[in-house]
């Protein structure tokens, strides 16, 4: 599972909701796989406000992983601005399909335009999309609670008598 | 038309196959009138952080998945996120899979993971922005849950599942309790408190016998804002099943 998925996720036990400890949950004996994934340079940019960056830093070094700064990235930080800079990645072309679909008139996104991932931005896509956790626990900091990882998929399912 | 996601690697021996629901949701979420609603709220124009589109029961993924390969038609944007549940692990990965296959190659969305869970329950609070349900609606008995963890993986020391544990895996998707409604309330009782509420929208799949009017009434009694409208429909001539896709959604106060 992805560490962004962590930014959506909490404790399923009731009583747990009202408690801010009970988000982000705590990786424990996590093994970690880096799978490659194409990188989205629009998605990192718009995402940067929706993430929980405190709780972000928490699990990255739990996790062991080299220290995220104390504040998010900026837009500009994650597109090298140099007009010199090579072609970008083909994950930033628009869609054909949609060029070709006169009904629906491709959207103008401004900041699809020829732009190259900085560092900064192929540091943050390892991190949130890139970094999986295969096995292990998440734990809840109120209750306690161990939900288990197994082969990737995280079980968040409750014995009877926590529902 | 958009293409369907392929599900030729899902065994429907125990993960729900796609069927007239499931295309009824896809059609009705890619129709013209729903588009254009969804357009208006998600577009880059009108807001830039990416949304979160959460399905609950993914089975075999093909819902979500047409979603998250199709996000720049129906959501006017390529950086939609998509995360699902399902109380079926074997359910996860098969969705997981077609999920994967469906965004990869420069999909106009971003995968996060299937969890397997009940319901909504492990969501933050405030952070869906498209909820897609169809549930188990079928007025059928529930299963009986004790067995759960043992028919929620290969048994140890076998090579696949039982039949026994396949028809279990199976109820699990279609058998819904009195009235079919018995997981949808427990559902809706989830709801206000995962869907975002400025800009939240969710899509409920409801059959003739869950009593769609009544169902509506009580989601509008939730409180001021509160709408909810049958948006695509089958079976009005043909067919057994009359089914009703109901969009959930909250206007701001005046």
């Amino acid at each position: 599972m992805k560490l962004l998925t962590l930014n959506f996720l909490t404790c399923a036990i009731k009583t747990c909701k009202s408690s801010p400890a009970s988000f982000p949950l705590h990786p424990r004996d996590a093994e970690l796989e880096v799978v490659e994934a194409d990188l989205n340079l629009a998605f990192l940019k718009n995402i940067l406000p929706r993430l929980m960056w405190d709780e972000l830093r928490v699990i990255a070094s739990e996790l062991g992983l080299p220290a995220l700064p104390e504040t998010p990235p900026s837009k500009a930080d994650l597109s090298i601005p140099s007009p010199t800079a090579p072609a970008p990645a083909t994950t930033l072309q628009l869609d054909p399909e949609a060029i070709d679909a006169p009904e629906n008139p491709p959207v103008v996104e401004s900041d699809v335009e020829e732009e190259t991932p900085s560092q900064t931005a192929v540091d943050l896509h390892r991190i949130l999309l890139e970094t999986c956790i295969t096995e292990g626990k998440l734990v809840c900091g109120n209750c306690g609670h161990e939900y288990a990882v197994k082969e990737g998929v995280a079980n968040f399912l409750l014995p009877g008598h926590l529902v | 038309m958009l293409p369907t996601p392929s599900t030729s690697h899902v065994c429907f021996d125990r993960v729900y196959e796609p069927a007239e629901d499931s295309f009824l949701l896809l059609d009705t979420i890619s129709a013209a009138s729903e588009t254009a609603f969804l357009h208006n709220r998600f577009s880059q124009a009108s807001s830039s952080t990416p949304p979160l589109i959460l399905e609950v029961g993914v089975g075999s993924g093909v819902v979500l998945a047409f979603v998250a390969g199709n996000a720049r038609n129906i959501l006017g944007r390529n950086d939609a996120l998509t995360l699902g549940t399902d109380i079926n692990r074997f359910a996860c990965q098969a969705a997981s899979e077609t999920v994967h296959k469906a965004t990869k190659d420069h999909g106009p969305s971003v995968f996060l993971d299937i969890v397997n869970g009940d319901l909504a329950s492990s969501i933050r609070e405030q952070s869906v922005d498209v909820f897609i349900f169809n549930p188990p609606y079928v007025p059928a008995k529930l299963p009986d849950f004790s067995h759960h963890d043992n028919y929620n993986a290969v048994p140890t020391g076998h090579k696949s599942t039982s039949f026994e544990q396949d028809s279990y895996l199976l109820e699990l998707s279609y058998a819904g309790g009195e009235e079919g409604m018995v997981v949808t309330n427990r559902m809706l009782g989830q709801l206000p408190r995962i869907l975002n509420c400025v800009r939240g929208v969710a899509y409920l799949l409801l059959c003739a016998q869950n009593k769609p009017e009544e169902v509506k009434q009580r989601i509008r009694n939730w409180g001021t804002g509160w709408m909810a409208e049958t948006v695509g429909r089958s079976g009005k001539t043909a067919g057994w099943e009359k089914l009703h896709i109901v969009r959930i959604w909250k206007e701001p106060s005046p």
